[in-house]
């Protein structure tokens, strides 16, 4: 078992002539209101075992921090902003400072969004803040939910985090476009009459369900009191519980933690809570809070003022939508124009597909691929120790894939502006994309596979044969080696602590299954050739054993490969008879 | 205590699987002590370091409260192209820069003056709950139920289901207000409907001027609205205005096709179309002259207004429904009726058996 490093065998004989240590001044102070408060909620018994909770440290855990400290900038620049927005559709003239949009009729929404830009002091800094701080919400959610998918952290025991997570990003996206929509400029009614569109083509109920969302037609007078509703209290406040529960999760699971010597599925190395991870979180919360003032301050963004007051019959080439909708924007642009008309009704695919289908494929994707992997691999371990992308190619190449579509559904969202910039038919551009959204994940799949293919037999040369040396050597026939220098045992540790899951034959021997039973376990079986079937297997101690016993005898020959991970038809499977 | 890797001890034990474990844990690698642990020189330089950090954060709070009562809100300030109000910039820079020093001086003392040993913290075994617990669960919830006497008399259970059940009933049904039900009649007064009328004057969109054929010149494009909207305000405005807008062009009529149906829904190659885009709404407003093309500009439908608004490439279906218009006593151009469908984005109970298709006559 592990002891501090500090305890020193002979230090007891010291402590025992050291008095005790004598209280600081603050610890003083505090000691009457926390006697108090300890009588009646024993702060000592609950605060224990977080005071020392040990968090591992790595840069890519600092993700979804950075998505927890903008969403609480979030939360405090949307109190200041609710102090003086109105979110009325009232119809006014403008009387303010901005004098090019004096005595022209507007929203009391849009009027008093221009108050807080012009005539109150700080209003244009928090307003661009919570802004900048929504854009960079849901890209470290974005990131975070990568990072979690690359290393396998959503393995058992937590998928329930990650559905929290996919939860809290489908929020997301919801609450960037619901505040996008209330200074009701020229864009954001735009953005609205999108929505309008994209409601009243759900089949069968979609006109009911514009008419409930815009209290009649569009855009009436109502929609965007309703949208502020949603915005500063029902996203928020479901928001704020999922966030809870995420980090309640975490601390009961205790973090991940990247394999390493003394890093094992049992335990957790890190720094303490306090002092260092309370001065490091701390501090970086502060610094997420100042780089998006300091973005709020010079990074201009959403001038409303310039599209001016929204009107039904206008729109400005070039609108886009936040960045985090760009990809619903580019599924809509690309899409080919299918709509029905069966009898009296018309079937609205051309937007119900992209608009509707798309977020659901890509949220429900999201949320199911942690069960779909947990099926196929048959595993039902806990897992705390992460694998590094290249650890399960299959499921890195999945990941890249989607990233691939994505992002090309992204440029589609831009198809005009990309048309424009880079001289090119907008019809050149639209139906290449329409092409390549389909195309372009399966070359990102096969190439990301071939890769982590690649890193993998790199760690396997390491560890079988060593580091390269760079030194050449000659022997006396002419034939050349290279010299292979060990690696150290910690790196070895490290190298193979990834899962080793086999990829298994189809089953011979069906006696006492019924068919359902055999066909669900083929198709896994095949699940697990298809994942599994070209990765590399990871080497036994005695083949190390081996390989560190030939080391010690003679060099390398160059070109040694690592070997192919042979199909292991397991007929001891867990199957009852 | 470490063996002589200068490993420490780790978790050696737990690692003699030889399956899972290929090679045994080493053990938590030597700690390394950093500059500013052995160099009093390193260490006092990250000192001052931190406490520049940190007392550079009163200054620029107080020097943000300074800015906030002092610098007025319609000076400016260049750089190059760009310009910004100083206000702003010196409320951001000095909040901004205070906050930001706070953190990198925190940071900064946890990296580099705070000890850095790394500590282990063992999990639980596992999450799932121990036999015994299970066992006391099931013992107890069984008591629980005898206890409740719900097992005895099962009417209670029943009725307690269906009570529950209809209880959420209110509170859905309490939503049915949402908003107008879109019936059929309703819909015919609404959605289906424009407030183009026979006779009502096309006008310009800003100066709400009546138009004459004359006026308009070949490959011109108005952006045009009913001349009855001027008389209403507020939401019912806009409601009739995302409806009723529409566009004038004049085309050389040699050069388009009308189909022998809509011959007199128009005057010498002035034709009248809705501008909002059959695809999700937009207002349609990129005119190619050439080709007699209009382009939506939010999501790239293109229609041909030289072929009765049939669409030619992009994700809209339906050609955009056109108002057949002609000329009243004064000469100015006035609407011979409503649309005959329909004018804006698809919904479910639209009938699109009237729209203009490729082909009809």
């Amino acid at each position: 078992m592990a002891q501090p490093a500090a305890t020193v065998p002979d230090e007891t004989a010291v402590q025992a002539q050291t008095p005790k240590k004598e209280l600081g001044p603050v610890f003083k102070l505090a000691s009457g209101p926390t006697k108090w408060l300890d009588d009646r909620i024993g702060v000592a018994k609950l605060g224990r075992p977080f005071l020392r909770k040990v968090f591992p440290d790595h840069w890519s855990f600092l993700l979804g921090e950075i998505a927890l400290y903008s969403f609480i900038v979030l939360i405090l620049s949307g109190i200041f902003l609710t102090i003086w927005f109105k979110p009325s559709m009232a119809e006014i003239e403008y009387e303010g400072t901005y004098e090019l949009l004096r005595g022209i009729q507007m929203s009391e929404a849009y009027a008093s969004t221009l108050g807080l830009s012009f005539d109150i002091r700080g209003g244009l800094l928090l307003r661009q803040m919570h802004h900048w701080a929504a854009a960079v919400f849901v890209a470290a959610m974005l990131a975070h939910s990568l990072r979690i998918f690359f290393t396998g952290a959503f393995r058992k025991p937590r998928e329930i985090n990650w559905l929290i997570g996919v939860a809290m990003l489908t929020l997301g996206l919801i609450n960037g476009f619901t505040g996008y929509s209330l200074p009701d400029d020229l864009l954001s009614g735009t953005g609205l009459r999108f929505v309008d569109g994209l409601i009243r083509s759900i089949p069968i109920i979609g006109t009911w369900a514009e008419f409930f969302v815009f209290a009649g037609e569009f855009p009436g007078e109502l929609i965007i009191p309703r949208l502020y509703m949603v915005h500063i209290l029902l996203v928020p406040a479901l928001l704020l519980g999922l966030i809870a529960a995420h980090l309640a999760l975490v601390v009961y699971h205790k973090h991940t933690q990247f394999a390493g010597p003394g890093r094992i599925e049992g335990n957790v190395v890190g720094y303490p809570v306090f002092p260092v991870y309370a001065a490091k979180a701390g501090g970086f919360f502060l610094i997420v809070f100042g780089v998006l003032t300091l973005m709020g301050a010079m990074m201009q963004i959403n001038p409303v003022w310039v599209f001016g007051p929204y009107n039904p019959a206008e729109v400005t080439a070039g609108s886009q939508p936040d960045w985090y909708m760009g990809f619903v924007e580019g599924g809509i642009r690309i899409m080919p124009n299918w709509e029905w008309h069966i009898g009296s009704t018309t079937w609205s695919w051309n937007v119900a597909i992209p608009g509707l289908g798309l977020m659901g494929l890509f949220f429900g994707l999201m949320a199911i691929y942690p069960f779909i992997e947990a099926w196929v691999t048959g595993d039902k371990s806990e897992h705390h120790i992460l694998d590094r992308p290249r650890d399960n190619p299959t499921r890195t190449a999945f990941g890249v894939a989607a990233i691939t579509g994505y992002a090309l559904l992204m440029i589609g969202g831009g198809n005009d502006i990309v048309a424009t910039q880079f001289d090119v038919s907008l019809n050149a551009v639209t139906n290449f994309l329409r092409v390549a959204v389909f195309v372009g994940p399966v070359i990102a799949f096969l190439v990301t596979k071939r890769i982590c293919i690649g890193l993998q037999r790199a760690d396997h040369d390491r560890l079988i044969h060593g580091a390269e040396s760079g030194v050449i050597d000659r022997a006396p026939s002419g034939k050349y080696s290279e010299r292979h220098k060990p690696i150290g045992t910690g790196e070895a540790f490290a190298l193979t602590q990834h899962d080793d899951t086999p990829a298994l034959l189809p089953m011979a021997d069906v006696d006492g299954m019924s068919v359902r039973e055999i066909r669900a376990e083929q198709l896994r079986r095949r699940a697990t050739r298809f994942f599994f079937i070209d990765t590399l297997r990871r080497p036994t101690r005695a083949e190390l054993v081996e390989a560190a016993h030939h080391h010690a005898h003679g060099h390398d020959e160059i070109g040694a490969d690592g070997e192919h991970h042979a199909i292991e038809a397991e007929e001891e499977h867990h199957l009852a008879k | 205590m470490s063996d002589d890797t200068g490993h420490r001890p780790g978790t050696e034990v737990a690692t003699v699987d030889e399956e899972r474990y290929p090679i045994p844990d080493p053990g938590l690698e030597p700690h390394i002590p950093r500059l500013a642990d052995v160099d009093d020189r390193a260490a006092n330089r990250a000192t001052r370091q931190v406490a520049t950090f940190f007392g550079l954060v009163p200054l620029l709070s107080i020097g943000f409260v300074v800015v906030y009562f002092a610098v007025p809100g319609d000076v400016w300030v260049d750089f190059g192209p760009l310009r910004a109000n100083t206000r702003n910039l010196l409320l951001g820079l000095t909040f901004g820069l205070a906050l930001l020093f706070l953190g990198v001086g925190a940071v900064q003392w946890a990296r580099k003056l705070m000890d850095d040993e790394e500590k282990i913290d063992y999990r639980h075994a596992s999450a799932s709950s121990s036999d015994d617990d299970n066992n006391y669960m099931l013992t107890e919830l069984d008591k629980v139920v005898d206890e409740s006497k719900i097992t005895r008399r099962k009417i209670i259970g029943r009725t307690l289901l269906a009570a529950l059940a209809t209880i959420l009933l209110p509170m859905i049904v309490g939503l049915a207000d949402l908003g107008p039900w879109p019936t059929k009649r309703r819909r015919a007064e609404t959605i289906e409907r424009t407030i183009w009328a026979p006779g009502v004057r096309v006008v310009q969109d800003v100066t709400f001027e009546p138009f004459k054929p004359e006026d308009i010149e070949i490959g011109q494009l108005i952006n045009a609205e009913p001349a009855n909207l001027q008389e209403l305000h507020g939401a019912e405005f806009q409601i009739e205005k995302a409806k009723a807008a529409v566009i004038v062009v004049r085309m050389d009529p040699n050069t388009i096709k009308i189909p022998p149906s809509r011959q007199d829904w128009q005057i010498g190659g002035i034709l009248c179309y809705s501008k909002i885009c059959t695809h999700v709404g937009c207002p349609i407003s990129l005119w190619e002259q050439q080709t007699h093309h209009l382009l939506c500009p939010c999501h790239q439908s293109t229609f041909d207004l030289g072929d009765s608004g049939v669409v030619v490439f992009g994700p809209a279906k339906r050609a955009l429904p056109q108002l057949p218009i002609a000329l009243d006593a004064e000469g100015y151009i006035i609407a011979q009726r409503d649309f005959n469908v329909p004018v804006g984005p698809s919904y479910f109970e639209r009938d699109s058996r009237n729209d203009y298709e490729v082909g009809d006559i």
